[in-house]
């Protein structure tokens, strides 16, 4: 098969196309982390102030699901890593079974943490009317649940955006217009993957680690 | 092109070729041309700088009388809601970068077009899409915590759709958010051969510093905006002191953006001036590099200042200090600015065409916004004049008077290449000179309002400020009249106007030396840079004699 690829109008050479693409997403990139830079902000200086109540809350979270999660996801990183690697090599069908298998790694994620928050709802931490907690300061304890609901679904947000990029590309990789020659749309989507997964690795020991008693 | 196009008549030429030749609905809102996304941009922030100057000639209507009889105290607070939202988000800082911006980088560069032509035509959408929520939320009954939406009152008392308005501003803050992207990535990588970084024109570099401030600031007003919305809705405290939050982060978090934001309103504005100058005068920008570093050293320092909006808000006195001390810093890149561009018109052979008065009654207007600036920064002097008109002047002088000045000098310049028309000349001249003494009569009257201690934001006032206000409603109404005539006279040209030609100011630049308008695919062939940026004869050195 012929592996081709396009060059749009206003580049002059696919390298100069690659590279802008390359700085685009890393753009992009930057400004996703000062967004979610302002609630780690928030999340920082709320845990400086009511240490107590933050440590009590995350003893709360079920740190086993979260850590298997967290295995989960860096498999995935993997997975997608070496789909870009074998695009590159133009190898369709191996790159073809790497991105089901990110997505589905995804999708397991999503599966995961869902039954997280069912648990915690059931156990009275979904914050509003639905909040139930016994122990003390349960207006700075609801504060912590609050960040983390936000945190991890404004996370959840971004991975399911990313598995749909990574649908998209399972199709064009299928159809033939991503291919060995044609990889920066993969390449970009493996960027933004990765930052998504690299949220979660501050997520994870900020939420449940920081407070636990193992 | 070939020299018989040019003996033929030239609007059949320009006619066959340019980039306004098809002129189909689907053609334009489908366009991936920056040329045309820069004019979607310019009707699109028309309509929204219209009904944001409506409420603000409600407001100084109002204001004629110390009791305020125009219109209620509840009405007033949500006109100037209205008036800072739009013309904060939907109106100044879409301005030059994407009008102007999306219209010329590329032509200044050389290239095509931008890095991601589509993605700039998402970026319209986008932000038509948020200014359509925003006025949604204005029809239905507006909206009365102010354009800085400050906690609790936004998240807990206020009875308007704060909520709706937040999500318009969210919104649109994508477009700011992609249009810087796409324009950092085609600086670094579309311009033309020989094109290096320092000859490159300096409305590059300022649009360039302002597109890392959106990159950067814009997402954190994002994530406020959400925190608060989300505090709102859902009743849970994040901001509400009641609920265990802290009112005060969220003053950080909105000026840590807002800020620099500030920013974005008056870097651009800088570059169009630099450019005008250079232009008018003949003369390469004087310190051409100083200027340019300075654009970047705005865009940093702008990043670290956002404390001293905070002196009055139980921020601490050592922040207060520190951050009293960093907004002075902001000072020096804005006087290297100030300072070269008025030595670049020593010996400079300086004709005073339209966009020359507005580049000039830039730099006076400027240079009193940014002195009074310092006033602010001062600790012991903010705490007097913190709220007050004072502020309001002061703001009005960079934003209106810098930026607004900066952007109608700008269009007035490149008018001829937008549309291939000259505007009227003495219409235009008279009309930047309306424009400056209406400006001045309007807000000079209130730096003094404000230094007697008339508090913002209230729709009646003890009798003494009367003859102020009065005086400032007078120049409102000037201060109006010099922006519909443009609006007038530059339609009127698309059609009468005189053909422009190629380089109707004879300046140097890429834009000055394709056709007026440009075709399509900008350049006939990729013209390749081979002198420094502005490189005008150098003027004789024989000394002056009486």
């Amino acid at each position: 098969m012929n592996a081709r690829a396009i060059l749009y109008e206003q580049f002059s050479d696919l390298e100069q196309q690659r590279e802008s693409s390359l700085a685009g997403i890393w753009a992009f990139i930057a400004s996703e982390i000062m967004f979610f830079g302002g609630l780690f902000l928030a999340f920082t200086v709320y845990r400086l102030n009511y240490t107590q109540a933050f440590n009590e809350a995350s003893q709360h979270l079920n740190l086993v699901l979260a850590t298997l999660n967290t295995a989960v996801l860096l498999t995935s990183a993997l997975t997608m890593a070496l789909a870009a690697a074998s695009n590159k090599m133009g190898w369709k069908y191996s790159t073809l079974l790497l991105l089901m298998v990110t997505t589905l790694l995804g999708a397991l994620f999503l599966a995961i943490k869902g039954i997280e928050y069912i648990e915690d709802w059931h156990k009275g931490l979904f914050p509003g009317s639905a909040f139930a907690w016994t122990g003390s300061d349960p207006g700075h304890v609801q504060l912590f649940f609050v960040l983390y609901f936000l945190m991890t679904g404004f996370h959840a947000l971004h991975l399911m955006i990313g598995m749909g990029l990574i649908l998209v590309m399972l199709l064009l990789t299928w159809k033939g217009w991503i291919n060995s020659r044609h990889f920066m749309p993969l390449d970009v989507t493996s960027i933004y993957w990765h930052f998504v997964d690299l949220v979660w690795i501050f997520l994870f020991p900020l939420l449940y680690l920081l407070g636990a008693k193992i | 092109m070939p020299p018989v196009l040019q003996i033929i008549d030239l609007k059949d030429s320009q006619a066959t070729r340019s980039y306004l030749t098809k002129q189909t609905l689907r053609s334009w809102l489908l366009t991936t041309d920056h040329k045309r996304v820069g004019l979607l941009y310019l009707y699109t922030i028309i309509v929204f700088f219209a009904v944001a100057a409506s409420a603000a000639a409600v407001m100084r209507l109002n204001l004629l009388t110390p009791r305020g009889d125009l219109v209620q105290a509840e009405t007033y607070n949500k006109l100037f809601t209205m008036h800072g939202v739009l013309m904060v988000w939907f109106f100044l800082i879409p301005s030059i970068p994407s009008v102007l911006g999306n219209f010329l980088l590329p032509l200044m560069l050389g290239a095509r077009d931008l890095a991601f032509p589509k993605l700039n035509l998402l970026s319209w959408y986008i932000f038509v899409f948020g200014g359509g929520i925003a006025l949604y939320a204005l029809l239905i009954g507006g909206v009365d915590t102010g354009w800085t939406f400050y906690t609790p009152y936004s998240s807990t008392y206020s009875n308007s759709h704060v909520a709706l308005m937040a999500a318009g501003v969210f919104v649109a803050g994508f477009s700011s958010i992609l249009t810087g992207l796409n324009f950092i990535v085609t600086t670094h990588k579309l311009r033309a051969p020989g094109l290096t970084w320092f000859r490159l024109r300096l409305f590059v570099w300022s649009l360039y510093a302002t597109s890392v401030i959106l990159v950067l600031a814009t997402p954190v007003l994002a994530m406020t905006l959400t925190l608060m919305a989300l505090e709102r809705i859902w009743k849970v405290g994040v901001f509400d002191p009641a609920l265990g939050g802290d009112p005060l982060l969220f003053q950080h978090l909105f000026w840590f953006y807002s800020h620099p934001a500030v920013y974005i309103m008056i870097l651009p504005g800088m570059g169009v001036v630099s450019e005008l100058i250079a232009a008018f005068s003949r003369k390469r920008v004087f310190g051409y590099t100083f200027v340019a570093f300075s654009s970047l050293a705005i865009a940093l320092l702008g990043f670290l200042v956002w404390g001293h909006h905070m002196f009055v808000s139980s921020q601490s006195v050592f922040a207060g200090v520190i951050f009293s001390f960093l907004s002075f810093l902001v000072a020096i890149p804005s006087a290297i600015k100030v300072f070269n561009w008025t030595a670049t018109l020593y010996r400079g052979s300086i004709s005073l065409d339209t966009p020359m008065l507005y580049a000039i009654g830039f730099i006076g207007l400027f240079t009193i916004g940014g002195m009074t600036g310092l006033f602010l920064a001062t600790l012991a002097v903010d705490v007097h004049v913190h709220d007050t008109y004072f502020v309001i002047a002061h703001f009005h002088y960079i934003m209106v008077g810098g930026m607004v000045m900066a952007f109608m000098g700008g269009l007035h310049f490149w008018w001829p290449k937008i549309s291939g028309r000259m505007y009227p000349e003495l219409l235009g001249k008279m009309t930047a000179i309306v424009t400056f003494l209406g400006f001045n009569l309007t807000f000079f009257p209130q730096f003094i309002l404000g230094y007697l201690g008339m508090p913002r934001r209230y729709h009646a006032y003890p009798e003494q400020f009367q003859v102020y206000n009065v005086l400032s409603t007078a120049g409102a109404s000037i201060l109006g009249l010099g922006y519909v005539l443009p609006l007038c006279y530059l339609i009127w040209s698309c059609c009468y106007g005189k053909p422009a030609g190629n380089n109707p100011w004879g300046a140097k630049g890429f834009e000055w030396e394709t056709t007026s308008p440009p075709p399509s695919e900008n350049f006939e062939k990729p013209p390749v840079q081979t002198e420094e940026a502005y490189a005008y004869p150098v003027p004789s050195s024989e000394p002056i004699t009486e």
